[in-house]
């Protein structure tokens, strides 16, 4: 093995393939910044260009470049203007947009940068020493386990149920896995609550519900109420505000490091991937964090900010133990880099660490350099970055809403899907003002379609329920998802009781 | 009757007709025998709704801090600047219509000055030239760098 990676490094480390891992980064990062376009895209427009570099370990080299800019990117998206690309990086807008509200959008995007660096890196060490070891265990989930996993996922609304509103979090949950039925049924694909409408065929497209649940009700409210914008505009872009201080730094380490672990241990599970394992991160953190630090979840928590942002790097690099030694892509990037590595005359299976060690260890070592250079690259350019902010308003404001539209569009290639986004854009506003938290209706409809699927098909495999109780995974998980949903709220309810009684003993009133 | 109520209505309305329309869901001849149908989990999706939007119009009025909030919210809701908010939603439906047939480029500088025009920008020397820079920029990457079709002329210009 260890010759493998001085292999591996040897190659990486040529002047040309440098050159590729800057340009890579380069490009991912400005084009990822644009909804619509995550990794998945960019990778697929950039394999053309992969492929006429002609060697492997160069255009892989290249490619793991793109791969971590386009992630990076669409987290500053997330940031600055709550406008989340990408499925993986709706958790990174729930802490980090109101960071940069309040001022800190340097500071944000420095903690995402780095967090994601090192749940890359802990990605990367985990890959090193156990993907042969991994690749068994990810052959042990079967869809009763995927559906457990979707119910945990789940479980992250309990951070928007806030007091009063665990009903509107629940109805939200509810419309958002309503709308991932509206397309396709689960199994065989059939229309289904299309209404007739060609369009719909597909669904409701992700970037487009994304963009009209989190960006637009954000614009019109800025344009709606103009002193809401005034804030942390100006701010935030010295480069003394990107400093983390030690207490901060002490705080996200451990949250950093958790979250690398597990999201790396579900990004393993093909199918899973980055969106699953932030959602996760982001729940898991916040059900951890103590009294204070909890109340801060969602309203610019650096905590939640780091747990997302680490685990959604780590499980993108754990998506590549069952790619790389079972050839199985377990998730639309790895895919497309399937296709790519194929191109490449490549074919990863389990044959590939044995008959073409060069190979194995030079994409691991690559895909780690691309996180580095990464790293490298953008912390110097944050502070231009942030510096969007800065954009007057009236000019700030038409570029979102041509952002979201754009994003919309070029997805689907549909003017369609542009009316779609404005009405539920206003919907959202709506909403927003009857304080109805929106992400939970996000998060239902990303989990919604794979949750389903493998319901049924974990049905209709064992013709029944049982395997929720006869199968000992999926008992653990659910047992997990359903503690993750009613401890928060029912630990709210007893700290309220308490306060209440204490009240009563001391002879004051209710503060009706 | 509070907005919050309101909408609560209106998503009971949408999970009774989700659920007639689950409940009249066409099978396929195959998917008959099976055990879990495409619309059986819609058909929980609707009871699970009724139930919550129910809760939620009936369950009694938030106090304290929340009622308050909510007052507050009001006295605010009607300083809100609605005109210019609905014109920018006018300006994203009228990109949407007018994108096929004008063209990427025409409505995507007509649309960022138009809607910054709406948000009260007037130095027009300024605003002109970065909407058309933004609009050709944009088209350059997306359609020349990344090879994604925008069209960017009207309908009688055949580019």
């Amino acid at each position: 093995m260890f010759e493998g990676i001085v292999a591996g490094l040897t190659t990486a480390l040529t002047l040309q393939n440098l050159i590729m891992v800057v340009a890579g980064c380069l490009i991912g990062t400005f084009i990822g910044m644009l909804p619509g376009l995550g990794p998945m895209s960019i990778i697929a427009i950039m394999i053309p260009v992969a492929i006429n570099v002609g060697d492997a370990s160069a255009a892989l080299i290249m490619l793991a470049g793109v791969y971590y800019g386009a992630i990076f990117g669409g987290s500053t998206s997330s940031i600055l203007i709550n406008a989340p690309g990408v499925a993986g990086t709706v958790a990174t807008s729930f802490d980090g947009y109101p960071m940069a509200q309040k001022g800190m959008a340097g500071k944000a995007l420095a903690i995402a940068a780095i967090a994601s660096f090192s749940g890359g890196t802990i990605g990367a060490i985990l890959l090193f020493g156990f993907a042969p070891m991994l690749a068994t265990v990810a052959l042990l989930f079967h869809s009763a386990e995927y559906f457990a996993l979707m119910v945990v996922g789940l479980s992250a609304i309990a951070a928007f149920a806030g007091t009063g509103k665990v009903a509107k979090a629940l109805l939200m949950t509810v419309v958002g896995l309503m709308m991932a039925t509206v397309g396709e049924s689960a199994l065989f694909n059939a229309p289904r609550f299309t209404m007739g409408i060609q369009d719909l065929q597909s669904g409701f497209s992700f970037i487009t519900l994304a963009m009209a649940m989190f960006a637009l009700p954000e614009a019109f409210h800025m344009v709606l109420d103009p002193k809401r914008s005034g804030r942390g505009q100006d701010r935030g872009t010295d480069i003394k505000d990107l400093m983390i201080t030690r207490k901060e730094a002490k705080s996200i380490a451990p949250v950093i490091g958790r979250q690398s672990l597990q999201g790396f241990l579900i990004g393993v599970m093909p199918g899973a991937g980055a969106t699953i394992a932030s959602f996760l991160g982001y729940a898991v953190e916040r059900n951890i964090a103590k009294g204070e630090e909890q109340e801060e979840f969602g309203k610019g928590s650096i905590k939640g900010l780091a747990a997302p942002e680490a685990a959604n790097n780590a499980a993108c690099t754990g998506s590549f133990v069952p790619l790389l030694t079972l050839g199985i892509p377990g998730s639309g990037t790895t895919a497309i880099l399937l296709g790519a590595l194929i191109a490449l005359n490549v074919a990863p299976g389990p044959r590939l660490m044995i008959d073409r060690p060069d190979i194995f260890w030079s994409v691991i070592v690559s895909m780690y350099l691309g996180n580095l250079i990464l790293l490298i690259l953008n912390l110097p350019l944050i502070p231009y970055i942030a510096k969007v902010l800065a954009v007057p308003r009236n000019y700030l404001i038409p570029f979102i809403l041509f952002f979201t539209l754009m994003g919309s569009y070029i997805g689907q290639n549909n003017a369609t899907e542009l009316l779609i986004l404005t009405g539920l854009g206003v919907c959202a506003t709506i909403m927003r003002f009857a304080d109805y938290p929106l992400a939970p209706l996000l998060i239902g409809f990303i989990l919604g379609g794979m949750m389903e699927n493998n319901f049924a098909r974990a049905v209709n495999i064992t013709d029944g329920v049982s395997f929720m109780w006869e199968r000992p995974g999926t008992l653990i998980l659910l047992i997990l998802g359903v503690g993750l949903i009613i401890l928060p709220a029912w630990r709210r309810r007893r700290a309220f009781a308490r306060q209440r009684a204490g009240a009563r003993r001391a002879g004051i009133a209710d503060g009706d | 009757m509070a907005l919050d109520r309101w909408i609560a209505l209106f998503f009971l309305i949408i999970s009774l007709v989700y659920g007639y329309a689950a409940y009249n869901y066409p099978l396929l001849p195959f998917e008959r025998g099976m055990v879990f149908l495409p619309n059986t989990q819609p058909m929980a999706l609707s009871v699970l709704g009724v139930i919550i939007a129910l809760v939620i119009l009936f369950s009694p009025k938030p106090s304290g801090d929340d009622a308050d909030m909510a007052g507050a919210d009001l006295a605010q809701i009607r300083q809100f600047k609605f005109g210019r908010a609905l014109g920018l939603v006018a300006a994203m439906v009228l990109y949407a219509l007018l994108l096929r047939p004008v063209g990427f480029l025409t409505a995507t500088s007509l649309f960022i000055a138009g809607s910054a025009a709406v948000l009260g920008e007037r130095k027009f020397h300024i605003l002109v030239p970065i909407a058309l820079v933004t609009a050709v920029a944009i088209w350059y990457l997306v359609q020349e760098t990344l090879g994604i079709y925008l069209r960017p002329w009207p309908w009688f210009v055949d580019g």
